[in-house]
């Protein structure tokens, strides 16, 4: 790939970036020594990214676990400071990020930016619904005797995220957002082709103030990791958004899930358009409702 | 003194069976008639009190599943989704009303068949019926300002199956949404207790409800697995064990139906050293003796702060000493019979398991019924968190007692199960109730009370508890596609 990071220098031998894993705050190679090819749209040598092991799968699982106490502890106003920063840093990388975009999807130089800012903006959004959730998705429950009765969401606890394969940084961060928005956090499979928008994101998570563990990051390929994270019992819910287009292993995958009956967002048919409105639906399926009874008395 | 309190001597009270009309034989419900199976069998159900064959019900094969399916799948298309949002609330409303006008049939002949006390089941089960019907009435044509989207639409036929504990409770809180939101359904009672849900079908004959929109089909296992994997439907709702919930999971999987399942539990019912402890106690018998234990949210480990675990302790059993436990219908009955053979025979083996694995049993003084099933209410002491009594869901009035120093370790203790449906807290330390009404995990928390219902409150589980709510805005969800 030496035109991409070379094309507008001199003789200068440019520095290349390894691409790894991001699992608890840390960038570790995968434990399994593994790494595979990845390349643009026509073929040409982009990095070697970690090719991550179920093993890597269960550290990860372990990372989000460890966090999530904080991170759902956290106040929503807080969440949504920290949520918005990230926005900062996206914004600051604009141009890393449109290159790869469209290293790894094609199309026009424009189309790339417009999918980085758009990405940019939706991260933006789901930051704003840190603290508003609840006041939506709440209430107060007028029940026949005498008792105060108020139900409130709260997070589901760890999510798997599969990323979808073909949108690599609009689709991811339509998926991871919503998630950990509410206090969740996640281990994410990257699009197994166009890993690097995900790698590059992880490590804005890692200088922004995101805690370590409440996004960690897996490269490779999903059908390693993704069976050991549909079946993980300490795993509380999966979306199966990366594996639209594949009703065998998503079906597989929903099995897997029932053993400790995770919440399941199924795949759809086929991958859709990450530019329309998203709605609520990616928050609600990763939330509890829990419902509180109090007697009223003197 | 004996710990047992003493118990006044009363009369028998027992609530006339005059009100209830049995037929010998019972078809299924299909397309707003009474039908004979095509392809199933009869069994038996009776009385758990008395053993008692009380009728003839019929065990729905797949061709019966079949004909229910496409008769609610032709109720929907060419009936229901069709009416206007405030014809659907005036049906529901009209239940609702017959409900009420024939309430003391339909809590005798659920007491009769269920073997739950005449006092729950008149003041309980019942009412909670009624408002359930009339809460989810006035749903009907308020849809899209449920928060869920602008056009929230009806996702079809709705496969319902529900369990033997509360028959006709829990076919409310399947059936009044279901059809509020516009959906026709399916739904098959429990085994052991078929006879409410075909009372209600003579209810919904009663109102004129359009044929179809609402089937009733009997059997066990088999019709359920039928109705659950069939084709034809859009929704599946269930209410059961953990380990069917897990079945249907899996059979449901890569489909396009809308899941939603609520399942057991094993309720940490905490009291603190602050507590009140009468109080406290009557909410702890409460918690895990009403209704026998039959609850899946009951409250089934007590977490007594250990310095005030003597006091409790004297106080628990005092009040046990005076629970009558008999003939389900005599109105001063506190505890009645177990559901069926077989569940008695679940709780006498974990009760076993429980003493074997060292904990101590107690049970006060109770003369039981020579035929039909029951079982003393029971205390364990003694009991750690590794004990299969700590653990396992009993689904019977059988207390098992830990203790905890601070309310850290009561936290750590009571989300230390897979299940996560309800808990509870007695404290008088207001900012201590919401520290842990936020750390436990758990769908339902009730602080200072315990097994409260309410058609307007959320119900159900984290982790294996399930998923989805049933009750308030939050249950309609369950019935749209928004």
């Amino acid at each position: 790939m030496p035109d991409r990071t070379s094309r507008s220098t001199t003789d200068r031998m440019p520095v290349r970036k390894t691409y790894k894993l991001f699992i608890g705050g840390a960038f570790p190679r995968s434990e399994s020594g593994r790494s595979y090819e990845v390349t643009d749209v026509k073929g040409r040598f982009l990095a070697n990214a970690a090719h991550a092991s179920r093993k890597d799968a269960r550290d990860a699982v372990q990372a989000a676990r460890k966090a999530f106490p904080g991170w759902s502890g956290a106040t929503a106003y807080n969440r949504g400071q920290v949520l918005y920063r990230v926005a900062e840093l996206l914004e600051g990388r604009r141009a890393q990020f449109a290159e790869d975009v469209r290293a790894g999807e094609g199309g026009s130089a424009r189309a790339a930016a417009a999918a980085v800012d758009a990405a940019i903006d939706r991260w933006v959004w789901y930051a704003g619904w840190a603290d508003k959730i609840a006041s939506v998705t709440g209430s107060a429950n007028p029940v026949a005797g005498p008792y105060f009765d108020f139900s409130v969401p709260e997070p589901t606890g760890v999510v798997a995220v599969l990323a979808p394969q073909q949108s690599s940084l609009l689709g991811l961060v339509s998926v991871v957002a919503p998630v950990i928005v509410s206090g969740n956090t996640c281990v994410v499979t990257s699009s197994s082709g166009r890993p690097l928008p995900a790698i590059t994101l992880a490590e804005v998570l890692a200088t922004s103030d995101v805690p370590g563990g409440v996004v960690n990051v897996l490269t490779g390929q999903l059908a390693d990791t993704a069976p050991t994270l549909a079946s993980h019992m300490d795993v509380n819910a999966v979306d199966l958004a990366g594996a639209a287009g594949d009703p065998e292993l998503s079906t597989r995958l929903e099995v897997a899930a029932a053993d400790n009956l995770k919440r399941v967002l199924r795949a759809p048919a086929a991958e859709p358009d990450w530019r329309a409105e998203p709605g609520m639906e990616r928050m609600l399926r990763f939330l509890e409702t829990k419902t509180v009874w109090h007697p009223i008395g003197v | 003194m004996s710990p047992a309190g003493k118990k006044f001597e009363y009369a028998p009270a027992p609530e006339s069976r005059a009100v209830v009309t049995l037929r010998s034989s019972y078809g299924l419900f299909i397309d707003g008639e009474f039908v004979d199976t095509a392809d199933g069998r009869t069994f038996k159900t009776i009385s758990p009190a008395t053993e008692e064959v009380l009728a003839e019900v019929t065990e729905a094969g797949p061709t019966d599943v079949d004909r229910a399916v496409a008769a609610a799948r032709r109720a929907y298309q060419r009936t229901w989704s069709k009416l206007p949002a405030r014809e659907r609330g005036k049906y529901l409303f009209r239940i609702a009303r017959i409900i009420q006008e024939r309430a003391r049939e339909l809590a005798v002949l659920e007491s009769l068949d269920n073997g739950k006390p005449i006092r729950e089941s008149r003041d309980v089960d019942i009412p909670l019926v009624a408002a359930h019907f009339f809460y989810y009435a006035g749903w009907a044509d308020k849809l899209s300002y449920a928060g869920l989207g602008p056009d929230p639409r009806p996702l079809g036929v709705a496969g319902q199956v529900i369990p033997w504990n509360f028959p006709l409770l829990m076919l409310s809180w399947k059936i009044a949404p279901a059809l509020a939101c516009g959906n026709t359904v399916v739904l098959k009672p429990a085994e052991t207790t078929p006879l409410t849900a075909l009372l209600f079908a003579e209810i919904c004959q009663q109102a004129d409800l359009p044929p179809g929109v609402v089937n009733i089909i009997t059997g066990a296992g088999d019709t359920g697995r039928a109705l659950v994997e069939h084709g034809g439907i859009d929704k599946v709702a269930f209410t059961g064990s953990t380990e069917v919930g897990k079945m249907i999971a899996r059979s449901t999987a890569g489909t396009a139906k809308k899941v939603t399942l609520e399942l057991g539990g094993k309720a940490a019912n905490i009291l603190f050293d602050d507590a009140p402890v009468d109080q406290a106690v009557e909410g702890i018998v409460n918690g895990i003796f009403f209704n026998q234990g039959h609850v899946c949210c009951a409250g089934s480990r007590l977490l007594v702060q250990e310095s005030v675990y003597d006091e409790v302790l004297v106080s628990l059993k005092r009040r046990l000493g005076t629970l009558r436990v008999g003939d389900p219908l005599d109105k001063n009955t506190d505890v009645g019979a177990i559901n069926s053979a077989e569940q008695l025979a679940r709780i006498r083996e974990l009760s076993e398991v429980g003493e074997a694995e060292g904990a101590e049993r107690w049970s006060p003084p109770c003369e039981l019924p020579e035929r039909g099933f029951w079982f003393a209410p029971t205390v364990f002491t003694g009991v750690t968190q590794a004990h299969r009594i700590a653990r396992e869901e009993i689904f019977g009035p059988v207390l098992s007692v830990l203790t905890f120093r601070t309310p850290a370790e009561a936290v750590e203790k009571a989300n230390n199960t897979p299940y996560g449906l309800s808990a509870g807290v007695w404290t008088d330390k207001g900012s201590r109730i919401l520290w842990m009404a936020d750390k436990l995990r758990a769908g339902v928390v009730w602080a200072n009370t315990f097994n409260r219902f309410d058609p307007t409150s959320p119900f159900g589980g984290y982790k294996e508890s399930g998923y989805g709510r049933e009750g308030g805005r939050h249950g309609l969800e369950a019935y749209l596609d928004a």
